[in-house]
């Protein structure tokens, strides 16, 4: 029975974690339970990743979640330490012995060893508080071992090798990290319950990581999920398209076809219908506080390029400047962003976003970029620094265009707090909520 | 088709010269010892269709194909009535009675079967690969329900027909869209992703033993770090085949940086990619 408690509130917890299992996937768990045997621990977990995690995006909570739910071992056996001095002769001993295991690469002695520091110096408070794994890496720095690990196996510094190598070290030393991470967690979960902390360590998955608040590599891997995720909106647009209404009676071709039946047009074929593709001029808000947004979204716009007839970018602070240059076709994503932010001439005084000013610069100097054929996109958090919103200039240029957006990457309930006059522009432009990916590319399939 | 343990499956794989990792051997020992479908996702050239072939090989199984495409639909995969013959039938019957022809022409002998009906109605082991399913329109996924769960195909003239010898079903897909909750939830998933540089290194000297073991060694670390770079395609582990042969084709035995310049395109087929790769590999670290 005790298999089968352990089995439900595993469940129970992929589901609190959102994870989206079905009575019969969980059957089909059990059924796989059955099929293999218990005792190695990668197959248990390997036959629970087959029949109840379905999509990659969920494949980090799932992890973290067989770790506390099947520990790979239980208790204690090591003694707590206390933290010792910096020259200490036993944490000398201790480096040198995880440089030597990060250089053979081997886990299993890995896994160990983060299980035994964990044991030794994790314990808060001299020894008898909460675990934690930010004091043990502290201790131990294994960043620090670096330039160590790279002597022992270059000739020379320097070049191709040592990217190589740097790039194979880090990898090991971030699965110390996580394993140092899942050890304390596992010890934590054995005193205070696995429910409590599994509650507390589950991150969302990428897509729904807010841009507001992503850290650095969160950015980085949302930028590596700009092709894929472009790929994925273009197929299902392209499909979309053609699968609505059908074009008119293509006469000549539904005649021939119906040759080889007698005569009778048992099918009938029609003419493509012409594509809509609509233009589309970007405005977005490149201050610090939103620029991870704008970015991401001029990314996607410009991976999804062929769905438009013709895309136009501009960036503003408080000065404005056309950036449609930076995006020619082909070019490097971080590079087009890095000479955006340096050469583009967005900063007019102050360097802090008048979205008043902005507006009416766009509307003198580019006002005919905006057709009835234009679909008009804004970007920012509509946050004016309590300078003039230009309202008026706003609504004439969205009156003028066949669409106009805006998205805000500002949660809803934060709109009209402080200096954010979101509601005013809300109400001459539609305004949307766009926190995420999975926002962001709703949003983008509606607009194309 | 069945195998004693995932280590079974692992060692009859590699005999082959496919290398599993350990969640690819449990899923396939899985996916036979439950007889469920096996739905295998990840990106381009991982060795996706590879795992299919594989497994019909070590189980000495007939591989039975379906490239899903856009347009696919249920004449050309599943079955199709064969008009043409059925006409000419009809039109040599001369007079005989409208019913006796009628019961005549939807029989086994007018009967075109497509990759799907065929996997079902094979009596010999059979591996039933469906290809790409994210390319074909979402209604084929509603066909596919009826043969995964239930291993039979309706055809309203004939009746049902119902698996003989279950097949073994992978299907793969690219995720260039997201399949349906229903199908997903009949399947076995597998998300093959790019493998450590270890397994990277046994896959090339498995795929081109000539290779030395050093330079394979080094070029699975390398292809580890272009992939850690931010490109719009990262390269695959076909790529990296590819790009040990064409070592080996030049004669070269060393992976130095003028090498790499004149052979990356093997590698990264974007200019902005390669150019990215250049500066970031010679650049400082």
């Amino acid at each position: 029975m005790a298999l089968l408690d352990r089995h439900i509130g595993f469940v129970a917890a992929l589901r609190e974690a959102g994870l989206p299992v079905s009575l019969a996937e969980g059957l089909d768990a059990v059924h796989a339970l059955e099929a293999i045997e218990l005792v190695e621990r990668e197959s248990l977990r390997a036959a629970y990743a087959a029949t109840l995690v379905k999509r990659p995006a969920h494949r980090d909570a799932f992890d973290m979640l067989f770790d506390l739910w099947f520990p790979p071992a239980v208790g204690s056996t090591e003694e707590a330490r206390d933290r010792p001095a910096y020259d200490d002769p036993e944490l000398a001993g201790l480096r040198d012995e995880l440089s030597r295991i990060l250089l053979s690469g081997d886990e299993t002695a890995l896994r160990a060893f983060a299980r035994g520091v964990v044991g030794a110096y994790g314990r808060g408070n001299g020894g008898s508080g909460q675990w934690f794994s930010y004091q043990v890496l502290r201790i131990l720095s294994a960043d620090t071992l670096m330039a160590g690990l790279l002597n022992a196996v270059l000739a020379e510094r320097g070049g191709l090798d040592e990217k190589v190598a740097r790039r194979t070290f880090t990898g090991r030393i971030q699965r110390f990290e996580q394993l140092v991470g899942a050890d304390v967690r596992r010890r934590l979960a054995e005193e205070t319950g696995v429910e409590r902390v599994a509650r507390a360590g589950v991150r969302p998955p990428l897509e729904q990581v807010d841009f507001l608040r992503a850290t650095r590599a969160d950015l980085a891997a949302l930028r590596r999920e700009i092709h894929p995720l472009a790929r994925r909106l273009a197929t299902r647009l392209t499909m979309r398209n053609r699968h609505g209404r059908r074009g008119r009676l293509d006469f000549r071709r539904t005649v021939r076809a119906s040759l080889s039946t007698g005569g009778v047009p048992l099918t009938t074929h029609h003419r493509p219908r012409r594509p809509h593709k609509p233009e589309l001029v970007v405005l977005c808000d490149a201050s610090d506080s939103v620029s991870a947004f704008a970015h991401f979204t001029l990314l996607l716009t410009y991976a999804l390029r062929e769905q438009f007839a013709k895309v136009r970018a501009f960036a503003f602070i408080d000065g404005l400047d056309e950036v449609t240059r930076f995006f020619a076709p082909g070019v490097d994503v971080v590079e087009a962003i890095t000479r955006m932010t340096n050469e583009a001439d967005i900063v007019w005084v102050s360097g802090h976003s008048d979205y008043g000013r902005a507006f009416g610069v766009f509307e003198d100097r580019y006002g005919d970029a905006i057709t009835p054929k234009t679909s008009l996109l804004i970007l920012g958090d509509a946050r004016t620094n309590y300078q003039d919103p230009n309202l008026e200039t706003v609504r004439r240029l969205a009156g003028r265009a066949r669409h106009a957006y805006w998205l805000n990457p500002e949660p809803v309930r934060d709109w009209d707090s402080g200096d954010s006059v979101a509601s005013l522009y809300a109400a001459v432009t539609p305004m949307h909520e766009c926190r995420n990916l999975t926002q962001l590319a709703e949003f983008v399939e509606t607009l194309a | 088709m069945t195998f004693t343990s995932p280590a079974d499956v692992r060692e009859r794989l590699a005999a082959v010269g496919y290398l599993p990792d350990d969640a690819i051997a449990t899923t396939v020992y899985l996916a036979a010892a439950l007889g469920k479908p096996l739905l295998v996702e990840g990106p381009a050239g991982v060795g996706k269709t590879e795992l299919a072939k594989a497994v019909a090989e070590i189980t000495g199984a007939g591989l039975v194909r379906l490239q899903c495409y856009e347009g696919l639909d249920e004449p050309r995969a599943l079955y199709e009535w064969n008009y043409k013959k059925q006409l000419l039938r009809i039109q040599a019957s001369g007079d005989e009675s409208w019913s006796a022809t009628h019961d005549d022409i939807f029989t086994e002998e007018f009967l075109l079967e497509r990759p799907l009906l065929a996997a079902i109605r094979r009596s010999e082991p059979t591996v039933l690969l469906i290809d790409e399913t994210d390319k074909a329109d979402v209604e084929v996924e509603g066909l596919l329900l009826e043969v995964l769960s239930d291993f039979q195909v309706t055809i309203p003239e004939l009746g049902t027909i119902t698996a003989v010898r279950r097949p073994f079903v992978v299907l793969t897909s690219n995720a260039t869209r997201e399949l349906s909750e229903a199908l997903k939830r009949r399947c076995l998933y597998l998300h093959l992703d790019y493998p450590t540089p270890e397994r990277e290194r046994d896959i090339v000297r498995a795929r081109v033993p000539e290779i030395e073991d050093a330079l394979a060694e080094r070029l699975a670390r390398l292809v580890a770090t272009l992939r850690a770079l931010e490109l719009k395609k990262a390269p695959s582990i076909a790529e990296t085949i590819d790009w040990a042969r064409t070592l080996l084709a030049l004669g070269l035995d060393r992976l130095d940086a003028d090498t790499i310049d004149a052979t990356l395109g093997v590698v990264l087929k974007h200019h902005s990619d390669q150019e990215r790769a250049r500066k970031e590999l010679d650049g400082p670290s």
